[in-house]
């Protein structure tokens, strides 16, 4: 089972959320937007020189920032 | 309370009457309005308050909502429900706060088209509150959402806090069905405008596009019609007045001012009736009109966030992310608007570079209007010039204040919204309002500017100001004496200080050298009112100092340069 960053993901991938290296903070932001371990996301897009990704979470589309998508773990599921 | 962008303003103004400013993106309220309404023979106050993901707030706007909850005895929790997971995080808190709640299910036409279908009964027998299904956009569902408030219920709905996903995972299987569908041609142009290979041309075109239809209707509008009316209706009635006063004295040059060769000039001759009337009315109002038109559209369709992630990598070297661009395209509009923006958000840091580098380098279309009018007629290079050198000092500001304030720059995390077709009577009404409120605003000020003007010269107190500084406005800036009136008059309206310089007789640089620095160097008293409220006093003062020495920086580099 391949375990990758959101950055590493690529785009129209999907991934189940393993992992998410950061404080509480973090998580609890993450968590009110809908990541949270468990959830299953699809990227979107990215952009060039570190800029945000976007993500499909549920029916929703979320954008953040490189050093979010970094901390943040998947399976990749195809 | 909702989550952002699900639509709680739209039905605020449905409930009130009161209208408030509602767009396609998360964050468009960031202040609560307070409204009233009819509920049986009483008068209720309803609040309509900025959105937000939990109670525990990550934004001023958010903490402003958060806040209001406490005052309210009844809770509408609107949400989004063709995001119905999410949403029901936020009405379990709401729950558990022990306010009575009904919940409007918003955005429910979505729900057919994008294969969602919603047990609306199971729902109700679930959450224990009322549940009713609305479309406020068009209104469908107001009448019986009204008809529920009264039977709203207080439902301590059990659940123990570390579970709540997984609860809320429960009544979403229970009530929710997803039908497969196809993509339809909107979500295909949410994925194109958002790659950067396909996205960037795309905002480029955009933006191209929205610098075109503003000048084309500005342009036309005063062309066809604000000009005409004027010339051929006004100016006739004002000369027969002037006669009247006997083409000269006190009283006929407050209302009417100086004839310019027997004539009356709209703009150079700063009578009340003439110039007071012919600035807001023909040359400002088709530009704000023409802006609102065009940002009103943006807004609704859904565009300024994708705009947020395509310049999100310039924004952070200024400290901020990409959210930080709507502030500053509401703020091309008016700055106080702008102003209010920033507090999407997160530190206080971000909120004094966005706010600074705003009033400084981002005139707004009043002055911009004007800046047009008097510096256009020479050609584009002079706008060109003014227009870059604003471009490069925003950058420069942003740059600097980046390197010196202490602090990292959070990064964006926001949703996107579906792009939506907007709704064209919600768009006109938007569009009235900003351009009523353009109106109520600006025209006492513009008035006031004018008759101070006038006192002020025929006291002297220009004069004498003008020779006490003439070291730096003619020193530095290379301007004549007089100018020194533009710059007061400036800090109550900049587009009458704009119009002030053309009596001046300025060669094109000078006039590009005083259109910099009017821009710079102070914002306008509503402006700097909204600024002390957001920043505080002590942050203020530093932004005022920034703001004039940048303003001398610039002016006279400018001044040696051309």
């Amino acid at each position: 089972m391949e375990k990758v960053d959101l950055i590493q993901l690529k785009e129209g991938e999907s991934g189940v959320v393993v992992n998410i290296q950061g404080g509480y903070g973090l998580v609890r932001r993450l968590d009110s937007l809908g990541i949270r371990v468990g959830k299953k996301v699809t990227k979107v897009s990215s952009q060039f020189m570190r800029g945000p990704i976007t993500l499909r979470v549920g029916n929703s589309h979320l954008a953040l920032g490189f050093g979010m998508a970094r901390k943040i773990f998947v399976r990749v599921v195809k | 309370m909702g989550n952002p962008n699900v639509g709680k303003s739209v039905i605020f103004s449905r409930l009130t009457g009161v209208n408030v400013i509602a767009s396609n993106y998360s964050g468009t309220t960031v202040e609560y309005t307070k409204g009233y309404m009819r509920l049986g023979n009483e008068k209720v106050e309803v609040m309509d308050v900025p959105g937000t993901y939990t109670l525990e707030p990550t934004s001023k706007a958010e903490e402003v909502a958060v806040e209001m909850l406490k005052e309210g005895d009844l809770v509408i929790d609107v949400v989004d429900a063709t995001n119905l997971e999410r949403n029901l995080n936020l009405t379990l808190q709401l729950l558990k706060d022990g306010k009575p709640v009904v919940m409007a299910l918003n955005l429910w036409d979505e729900t057919r088209h994008t294969g969602i279908s919603i047990d609306v009964d199971k729902l109700e027998q679930i959450l224990g509150v009322p549940v009713v299904p609305t479309c406020a956009i068009t209104g469908e569902g107001i009448k019986e959402l009204v008809s529920e408030l009264p039977f709203a219920k207080t439902n301590t709905y059990e659940y123990e806090e570390e579970k709540r996903w997984e609860k809320v995972g429960e009544i979403v299987s229970q009530v929710q069905k997803i039908t497969h569908r196809h993509h339809t041609f909107l979500e295909r142009l949410e994925d194109v405008s958002i790659r950067p290979i396909t996205g960037i041309p795309l905002a480029l075109i955009t933006l191209y596009l929205v610098f075109n239809i503003i000048r084309f209707v500005g342009e036309g509008l005063i062309g066809y019609i604000f000009e005409p009316i004027f010339e051929s209706f006004w100016a006739p009635l004002m000369m027969r007045l002037s006669n009247l006063l006997g083409n000269q004295g006190f009283i006929h040059d407050v209302l009417i001012g100086k004839l310019v060769e027997g004539q009356i000039d709209f703009v150079e001759s700063l009578g009340l009736l003439t110039t007071g009337l012919f600035v807001p009315f023909a040359m400002v109002l088709p530009y704000v009109f023409a802006f609102y038109l065009v940002l009103s559209f943006l807004e609704d369709s859904g565009y300024l966030p994708r705009l947020a992630v395509l310049v999100d990598n310039l924004m952070h070297r200024f400290g901020l992310h990409g959210l930080s661009i709507i502030p500053m395209m509401l703020g091309l509009g008016c700055n106080v608007p702008g102003a209010m923006a920033t507090r999407v958000l997160e530190t206080r840091r971000e909120r004094f570079i966005a706010a600074t580098m705003m009033a400084i380098a981002v005139p707004c279309m009043a002055q911009i209007a004007m800046i047009v009018g008097l510096i256009g007629r020479y050609g584009t290079g002079g706008l060109g010039a003014v227009f870059g050198t604003l471009f490069i000092v925003w950058i420069a500001i942003g740059i600097i204040l980046n390197r010196v304030l202490k602090g990292e720059s959070p990064e964006i995390f926001v949703e996107i919204p579906p792009y939506r077709f907007p709704y064209p009577t919600a768009l006109l009404k938007k569009l009235l309002m900003r351009t009523k409120s353009f109106l109520r605003e600006a025209v006492p000020y513009v008035l006031f500017g004018v008759f101070v003007v006038n006192i002020l010269y025929s006291l002297g107190i220009i004069q004498l100001i003008g020779r006490i500084t003439a070291p730096i406005i003619t020193g530095i800036l290379g301007l004549p004496q007089d100018a020194v009136g533009a710059l007061i008059v400036g800090f109550l309206r900049k587009d009458v200080a704009v119009g002030m310089l053309l009596p001046l007789g300025l060669n094109l640089s000078q006039l590009v050298v005083a259109s910099v620095v009017l821009t710079m160097y102070f914002p306008c008293v509503a402006t700097f009112a909204v600024l002390i409220k957001e920043l505080g006093t002590k942050d203020m003062l530093k932004a005022t100092l920034i703001m004039i020495a940048s303003a001398l920086i610039v002016g006279g580099i400018l001044n040696l340069i051309l």
